[in-house]
């Protein structure tokens, strides 16, 4: 029955401090259960988005609904994963995990099954009582992760999460949040500026350009599900990242550097 | 740019340098293995070497009648008049500090306990608030930034006016003191809250409250423990001086009471109390900080 977009983003205008033009007429959406991949430049304006999605920020102009209910402030409906963790450094892995079930007063026989499984689900089921500063930096994401996914929330809203990490735990990162995804279906708004990347994960990839940040173009991914890295080889992925390279550097208004 | 760089590397010699590298490392470390309890022994001899050699000659000087010992008494006589002062009888009253150190020492540590308690419990919510409220650091900040500048000392005949010859007078002084460092540590530390820390916090529901006392209020408390350290210190330093003028016991009290009747004996033992107390108070709040930032030692 629901026809209603999971993110709904019309006419965003943002605009920091008078003069910075973040971001301009931006206009997009993002299905139920879709996996859409924003992908640009540094400085683009990728994580300004995110963050007016999410509720940290107010738009200059324009209109940002999840689920049709304008976002007014940041919700356990809408978790984010950050580039940093942003783990408690204070907490154990597990109080860390179980923070968001703790603050909205959920009962601990309700939400310890949930972060358990969840634990478990990313690999971290012998790590319950360390503490953020004794693990990796792999590990801190993948209790991010977790810490993002015992909330339920309708949408992930990911920022460059692997963005800090090395290619080789990169790659099985990623692999693990495909098999998340493909068991655990959500909404999902997932920054990159890594092609590949997006390719691997994306149903949909929306290439923005920046100064002032626009979406430039949305290009489907109809490579078939469940995915894995060894894709990264596959032809027709290469023809996408041709053709996703071709936008990036036409798009006038993006800078060589991508 | 520059070419070489961009050179195919040599995978073989690559490893070769990087096994070598991590060669000299080790070697490096093993030159500097010496035996765990030799290294510590030999450290404790070095740091004890300057003030035994100190105390040596300032006994042999005294003892030779270089110093004038009735201004600077040599160490067993600070020692005698010490012991004298801590466990003595004041016989016939002919010497009126006989026994009455611990009961000295005892009032002093109560005094800076009591101040001390105070400054923490007003300056920590104060300065957490301050830091974590625009509104709250524009009503109170001025008024704490302008008051700063006035030393303790400069409050004494205020505070003697105030509150008399009494111990009201000595806890005021030291929780004002001690009060300073406390908000304005804390204060920073609650202002330098990470963004990213709050808005996780928000973003899993926290309210306002929650984000003060969950995610504010530890990320301040390493700051706290600094403010709480360097309260501590001007906590001794203001019992000293308003014992001096403000009441009548107390190691302060008896300090300058010692000097006045030329007992320069019980003065330096009296410095060395007051520096042995200062020192153990300050080695409880270190512990006190380790079981509580225990999150930030172990890596
Ligand atoms: N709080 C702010 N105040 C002023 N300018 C800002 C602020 N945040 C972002 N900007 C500016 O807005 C533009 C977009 O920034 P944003 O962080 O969204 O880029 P990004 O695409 O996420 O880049 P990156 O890939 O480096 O994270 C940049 O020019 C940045 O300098
Ligand atoms: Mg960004």
């Amino acid at each position: 029955m629901s026809i209603l977009n999971a993110i709904e983003v019309a006419g965003v205008e943002k605009i920091y401090g008078g003069s910075v033009h973040a971001l301009s007429n931006v206009d997009f959406h993002v299905a139920d259960n879709e996996f859409a991949v924003l992908l640009g430049p540094s400085g683009c304006g990728k994580s300004t988005l995110l963050n007016l999605i999410a509720g940290f920020e107010d738009v200059t102009d324009g209109d940002v609904r999840v689920f049709g209910t304008p976002v007014a402030a940041p919700g356990p409906d809408r978790a984010v994963v950050f580039q940093e963790a942003a783990l408690f450094p204070w907490l154990s892995v597990i109080d860390n995990v179980t923070f968001g079930p703790r603050m909205q007063g959920r009962s601990a026989a309700e939400y310890m099954p949930v972060a358990e499984e969840f634990l478990r689900l990313v690999g971290l089921q012998d790590f319950y009582d360390k503490l953020p500063s004794q693990l990796s930096g792999g590990m801190k994401q993948r209790v991010g992760i977790a810490r993002a996914l015992v909330m339920n929330p309708r949408v992930l809203l990911m920022d460059e999460p692997f963005g800090a990490l090395d290619a080789q735990t990169r790659l099985s990162m990623q692999e693990l949040l495909l098999r998340v995804w493909d068991t655990h279906k959500k909404t999902v708004l997932f920054i990159t500026h890594d092609i590949d990347e997006a390719i691997l994960l994306a149903d949909t990839v929306y290439v923005m350009s920046a100064r002032p940040g626009r979406i430039a173009v949305k290009i489907p991914i109809e490579l078939p599900r469940p995915r894995g890295v060894d894709l990264l080889t596959d032809d027709t992925f290469n023809e996408l990242r041709r053709e996703i390279m071709g936008h990036i550097r036409t798009g006038a208004t993006i800078q060589q550097a991508a | 740019m520059d070419k070489t760089t961009a050179l195919p590397i040599d995978p073989a010699a690559a490893n070769a340098a990087g096994a070598s590298g991590r060669g000299r490392a080790a070697e490096r470390r093993g030159m500097a293995v010496i035996p765990y309890r030799e290294s510590r022994l030999k450290g404790i001899a070095q740091s004890l070497a300057l003030p035994v050699i100190v105390l040596i000659v300032w006994e042999i000087a005294g003892r030779a009648g270089l110093i004038m010992s009735g201004i600077l008494p040599y160490p067993s006589l600070v020692a005698q008049g010490w012991w004298t002062w801590a466990f003595g009888e004041n016989v016939m009253g002919l010497n009126a500090y006989a026994g009455t150190w611990a009961e000295n020492a005892f009032n002093s540590f109560e005094r800076v306990a009591k101040g001390y308690v105070v400054a923490i419990l007003i300056g920590v919510p104060v300065g957490v608030i301050i830091g974590w409220s625009k509104l709250a650091a524009r009503i109170v900040d001025p008024t704490i930034q302008s008051m700063r500048p006035i030393p303790i000392t400069a409050w004494l005949p205020f505070s003697i006016a105030l509150f008399g010859i009494r111990d009201f007078g000595a806890i005021f002084l030291i929780a004002l003191g001690a009060f300073y460092p406390i908000v304005v540590n804390a204060t920073h530390g609650a202002r330098d809250v990470s963004t990213n820390l709050i808005r996780a916090a928000a973003m899993m529901g926290a309210n306002r409250r929650q984000m003060l006392f969950r995610v504010v209020f530890p990320s301040a408390l390493p700051a706290i423990f600094t403010g709480m350290r360097i309260g501590l210190g001007i906590a001794w330093t203001a019992v000293i001086v308003a014992e001096m003028v403000a009441v009548k016991s107390g190691l302060g009290y008896v300090l300058w009471d010692a000097y006045y009747v030329g007992r320069m004996d019980i003065v330096i033992a009296d410095m060395v109390s007051i520096g042995i107390l200062g020192f153990m108070s300050d080695w409880l709040i270190v512990q006190l900080q380790n079981y509580c930032l225990k999150w930030k030692q172990q890596r």
